[in-house]
């Protein structure tokens, strides 16, 4: 029987399967931040014990970091403190920084990728749930806690047990003014923000054979928003062309042996998931979510759900929901005004993203009462949407442009949206709190985001376009 | 944090809510520290507390009537962001067990790694225990791990719960993942020896 493109990899990997042990699973690359890395560098001192291969694992500031003035000291001590710590960790155990300043510098998501340091057929972990997006690449790719974080630096691999295989196709053509942000919505709102636990997800489908890399990576990036342990795509000469020339990707023999293997990573045609799942594309219209968690989203021209559409034992939880966001059951979307806009994060912050926002916002102005922020996903972002002139067009529109970092997708640094008041955002989760205290969260795809920017309501972007 | 997990009678914490996410349980404010002690303060933080610092009288947590080393809430438990914050922060509070009908994995594997047993029961059997402490807030539950089942004592109704043997072992004997995956040193290098590509 064949094997799915998980299977190759994770059998790949494996130092020691014992019977009702955990695998013992080698990491090919690590990347940690300055929130989940401290206590796994103190546990390294506790048991006086080095990091076992410095080389594999790289670190960014990303989560704290403020997103104006980033060379001046961070003004709030404990994130200054925590980014501090990251540089003397670093540095004492010998492993690569990419702090603020650097001009390799972003979100841990974003800059994997980008430096050519994310490669098909790898195993990839990070203290961060959204880790998942590697699996864009043809990755093995999941976030992990703190204590999984100090065995990966103690001894390069982490014990786990293999998780179940889930395929989600998805055929057929994209509508106009549909995103992959919008695909990857549309499956969590079918199968609830715990529909995949227990898998890893490959998606499949022409739908997702038509993605751009940056596109892929919006959709892996989410996989976690269902439950699931990550999620992959195999790789086709769309990741290698991708790939190729970038700072750390193989070059030369090297690049030929590993495009040679590289190639032989996708799931065989006999091989056996243990869960299939079918959308068709034609389907899927621009979304928006409406509650506290991702599986609570909807068409844009849809209404939220009435009572007696949820499941009785669901309804408190639903109705603490809704009132949270102060919301009415069946009420539509379409047209509700918002007060912030934020452009980012690890799920919409690449180049692309900001090419397509420029792109429809050109000559156009934000609404008068919308606070937009745009905040690429790192300094190679940035620099490129400069050169490129993209940062004229959005500051014409009234977007402010910022420095790179997660910002308003979790509100670690300042960027917090006001208590009571309604952001639409590119980000990944919408929970209660996350973008600040009280603060009430609607998920979308860049273009919606950036059409309620100019028109400060809730808009169906295909009604601009 | 006590490092090992047996035996355990007390009562419990009711929280019957569904996809409680961990940045409810710590939000992300709180996640500057860097050591692991502390967030117990900031458990629930937002459905805790008032933006002034007041408690919310109608939180389960502000209600002196409940209380014990068991927490029981509704399915989904910890989705989200992989913070083991959140595992500590319970740990800090003074839990040793989460009651559940569905866990989040990788919350599940952060509860373990620090001690805490997360013990998924069906949704009749939650049903139960929350009828239960609705009932008698002093209502006390019975969690065996060697035996791998959760009683409700005043009934008897019991269920056996699921457990790998891995980490039952662990948990039994106090024993990390890293001595485990320390002692596979050699193991290691030699995988290393065999790859045929340098990433």
């Amino acid at each position: 029987m064949g094997k799915t493109l998980f299977d190759k990899i994770w059998d790949s990997h494996i130092v020691m399967s014992k019977p009702g042990h955990p695998d013992a699973v080698y990491i090919n690359t690590h990347f940690i931040h300055e929130v989940t890395s401290p206590q796994a560098f103190d546990g390294l001192r506790k048991r006086g014990i080095p990091v076992f291969r410095p080389a594999k694992t790289r670190a960014t500031a990303d989560h704290n970091v403020p997103t104006m003035d980033q060379h001046l000291p961070i003004k709030e001590a404990l994130s200054r403190m925590q980014v501090e710590m990251l540089t003397k960790n670093t540095a004492e155990f010998g492993v690569e920084l990419y702090g603020l300043g650097h001009p390799y510098q972003g979100i841990v998501h974003v800059i994997g990728p980008e430096l050519g340091i994310t490669l098909p057929g790898m195993t990839i972990v990070c203290g961060d749930s959204h880790t998942s997006t590697h699996g864009a690449f043809g990755a093995i790719a999941f976030g992990i806690g703190t204590s999984e974080v100090e065995q990966v630096l103690a001894t390069q691999c982490i014990l786990q047990y293999k998780p179940k295989r889930m395929k989600i196709e998805v055929n057929g053509v994209l509508k106009s003014g549909v995103l992959s942000k919008d695909i990857i919505l549309y499956i969590i709102s079918k199968i609830s923000a715990s529909g995949a636990t227990g898998y890893f997800v490959e998606y499949a489908g022409e739908a997702i054979r038509n993605l751009s890399m940056e596109a892929r990576m919006t959709i892996c990036n989410m996989s976690i928003e269902m439950g699931a342990r990550g999620g992959m795509i195999a790789p086709d000469q769309v990741t290698f062309d991708y790939i190729k020339g970038r700072e750390f990707a193989p070059k030369g023999a090297d690049w030929d042996k590993a495009l040679e293997y590289w190639k032989t990573l996708y799931s065989d045609a006999d091989a056996q998931f243990d869960q299939v799942l079918t959308f068709d594309a034609a389907d899927i219209e621009p979304q928006i979510t409406y509650g506290t968690n991702p599986g609570m989203g909807m068409g844009i021209t849809q209404q939220i759900p009435s009572l007696d559409q949820i499941d009785e034992k669901e309804v408190p939880s639903f109705r603490k929901s809704l009132d949270y966001m102060d919301l009415q059951p069946g009420a539509p979307l379409l047209g509700k005004k918002i007060d912030y806009v934020f452009i980012g994060s690890c799920t919409n912050s690449r180049i692309e993203d900001l090419r397509l926002v420029a792109d429809f916002v050109k000559g156009k102005q934000k609404a008068k009462d919308v606070v937009v922020w745009i905040v690429p996903g790192s300094k190679q972002v940035e620099a490129q949407a400069i050169a490129e002139g993209l940062d004229k067009v959005l500051t014409a529109a009234g977007f402010q442009l910022r420095e790179p970092g997660c910002s308003a997708c979790l509100g670690m640094n300042e960027d917090k949206v006001p208590a009571g008041m309604y952001c639409i955002s590119t980000s990944n989760r919408n929970f209660e709190g996350r973008q600040g205290p009280n603060a009430r969260t609607f998920l979308a795809s860049p273009l919606t985001a950036a059409a309620a920017a100019i028109t400060g309501r809730v808009t169906d972007v295909r009604e601009l376009v | 944090m006590s490092k090992i997990f047996q035996h355990l009678v007390s009562t419990a914490v009711p929280v019957p809510i569904e996809n409680i996410d961990t940045d409810q349980i710590i939000p992300a404010r709180f996640l500057k520290a860097t050591t692991r002690e502390g967030f117990g303060e900031n458990l629930f933080r937002d459905w805790r507390y008032e933006a002034d610092n007041t408690p919310k009288a109608d939180f389960v947590l502000n209600n002196p009537i409940y209380s014990g080393k068991i927490l029981v809430a509704g399915k989904n438990f910890g989705c989200g962001s992989s913070r083991e914050h959140a595992a500590w922060a319970i740990a800090d509070y003074g839990f040793k067990v989460v009651v559940s009908s569905f866990f989040a994995d990788i919350f599940k594997n952060n509860a373990l790694n620090n001690f805490i047993l997360p013990i998924t029961v069906s949704e009749g059997f939650l049903d139960k225990i929350f009828t239960a402490i609705e009932k008698d807030p002093k209502t006390e539950l019975e969690v065996d791990l060697e035996n791998q089942f959760i009683k409700i004592k005043a009934t008897g109704e019991q269920e056996n719960f699921d457990i790998n043997p891995y980490k039952k072992t662990c948990l039994l004997n106090g024993y990390d993942d890293i001595d485990y995956l320390l002692s596979l040193r050699s193991d290691i290098e030699k995988y290393e020896q065999s790859r045929p590509f340098n990433f």
